[in-house]
């Protein structure tokens, strides 16, 4: 299958197979005017099966989003159609409006206002905390 | 500093100041009489508290300040579906500085960031309790004589026990501290708390008996194993009774132990024990005072210096 090859642009890579949808709703992707393609399960030497996101337009992506959901994503900066960038990305220490804390004991269950916020408190588990409550998140 | 919504926002020589004003202030109330004078305090309370609104209270009224506010949410507007945000945001100006309870975790953290006054977290839910850790602080501190190298013994409900948290989390980061847990299984302290002590490389157990490390304590913190909590009566029943510090498993301990629990008791000290010299909670309840008036000075940027 192909897809045209952008200009000035966009190229996740590297995505795990399944996720792209996931990533296609947090960086509300949807939004957007411009060609977004989707690939799903690619093949890839290293990884088996991977999903692709090529956006054709040179907008902010939210990296604390994509090291969130994987830090092995590889983002690469096209312009005029050649490479110019590719950003390594790490686990975010801090996580603001992304996830929801699920604590009803917290305060971000009755306070609308109250913006979800949750800090890395365990890289090697991937595990964040409610900065409001510390719950982890998923728990 | 401009707020307390949790003890770790504190460092080690910021809690240490704070401890030494509160004791100046305990050895020469005199000094501080009026040192909050035309200063306002407004306690808002959204959930009932004795000792920790009253010692705020009495902290603001010794210092010359004066005070306002509600003591549940019932005599508020929260009643008429007000949110916290917009609560702080008009009670700040009509004071200087706020205590706030709040049934909600991290409802400090929400008011903290609405108020143009600083916001003293008095206690959200089952979460943090800072002004209690920093009297439990000045407690320690005054009856042990230091913040090092002791095994610390905290015992009952370690799960919801918002000031077991806090201590855990303030008494961490100082060198040479051993904590034995001693509650149920059903009862242990939360992962977080665990994470806080593994991350620390703090030396802590988690055992389920009292009686076998009694010997070994330095303090021993009591807290209430609170019967909702279990799942079936039968576990607090069986469990009950293990928890309740009476003369003979005092009998075990050391000599210079302190008794500490930051009240109100139910039955789980006996009131035998309360004449006993090594019975520190009502000194600890009274030390509450004088740590909140070195508090309210500190945010309030009125500390006379010692």
């Amino acid at each position: 299958m192909n897809i045209d090859s952008i200009q000035n642009g966009i190229v996740l890579d590297h995505i795990s197979a399944g996720m792209c949808m996931e990533i296609y709703r947090l960086l509300r992707l949807d939004q957007l005017s411009c060609s977004v393609a989707i690939i799903k399960n690619a093949k890839s030497k290293r990884m088996g099966r991977k999903d692709i996101i090529k956006i054709d337009e040179d907008i902010d992506v939210d990296l604390n989003i994509l090291g969130y959901i994987d830090p092995n994503i590889t983002v690469n900066i096209i312009r005029d159609g050649k490479l110019v960038c590719k950003h390594k990305l790490d686990l975010p220490h801090e996580l603001n409006g992304v996830i929801m804390c699920r604590n009803p004991r917290c305060i971000t269950s009755t306070e609308n206002s109250a913006e979800h916020c949750f800090y890395l408190a365990d890289a090697a588990h991937k595990i964040y905390r409610c900065r409001y409550c510390d719950t982890a998140y998923g728990k | 500093m401009r707020n307390l919504i949790d003890i770790r926002d504190m460092t080690v020589e910021e809690i240490d100041r704070m401890l030494d004003l509160a004791d100046r202030i305990f050895e020469h109330p005199e000094q501080y009489r009026d040192t909050a004078n035309h200063k306002t305090l407004a306690t808002l309370f959204f959930e009932p508290s004795t000792r920790t609104r009253l010692s705020f209270e009495a902290a603001m009224l010794e210092l010359g300040g004066r005070i306002l506010g509600f003591s549940s949410a019932a005599s508020s507007s929260a009643t008429k579906g007000e949110s916290v945000a917009d609560t702080v945001a008009v009670v700040s100006g009509y004071c200087d500085i706020i205590a706030m309870r709040h049934p909600k975790e991290g409802a400090p953290v929400v008011a903290a960031r609405h108020a143009t006054v600083p916001v003293i977290n008095a206690g959200d839910g089952g979460h943090n309790h800072p002004t209690q850790t920093l009297t439990d602080l000045m407690t320690i501190r005054r009856e042990k004589g230091r913040l090092c190298d002791m095994n610390i013994g905290l015992c009952g409900d370690l799960q919801f026990g918002r000031t077991v948290h806090s201590l855990i989390a303030a008494m961490s980061r100082s060198p040479g501290i051993r904590f034995s847990l001693i509650s149920p299984d059903e009862l242990c302290i939360p992962d977080y708390v665990r994470e806080i002590l593994t991350e620390r490389g703090c030396d802590f157990v988690e055992i389920g008996s009292m009686e076998e490390v009694m010997p070994t304590l330095d303090v021993l913190y009591m807290t209430r194993v609170q019967k909702e909590r279990f799942f079936n009566e039968a576990d607090y029943i069986r469990l009950k009774d293990s928890y309740i510090l009476d003369p003979a498993k005092l009998s075990r301990a050391k000599d210079d132990l302190c008794v500490m629990h930051p009240l109100p008791r139910v039955n789980e000290i006996s009131t035998l024990v309360d004449n006993d010299p090594r019975a520190c909670y009502f000194k600890q309840a009274r030390y509450g005072k004088y740590v909140r008036m070195a508090l309210i000075l500190t945010l309030l940027e009125l500390v006379k210096e010692g």
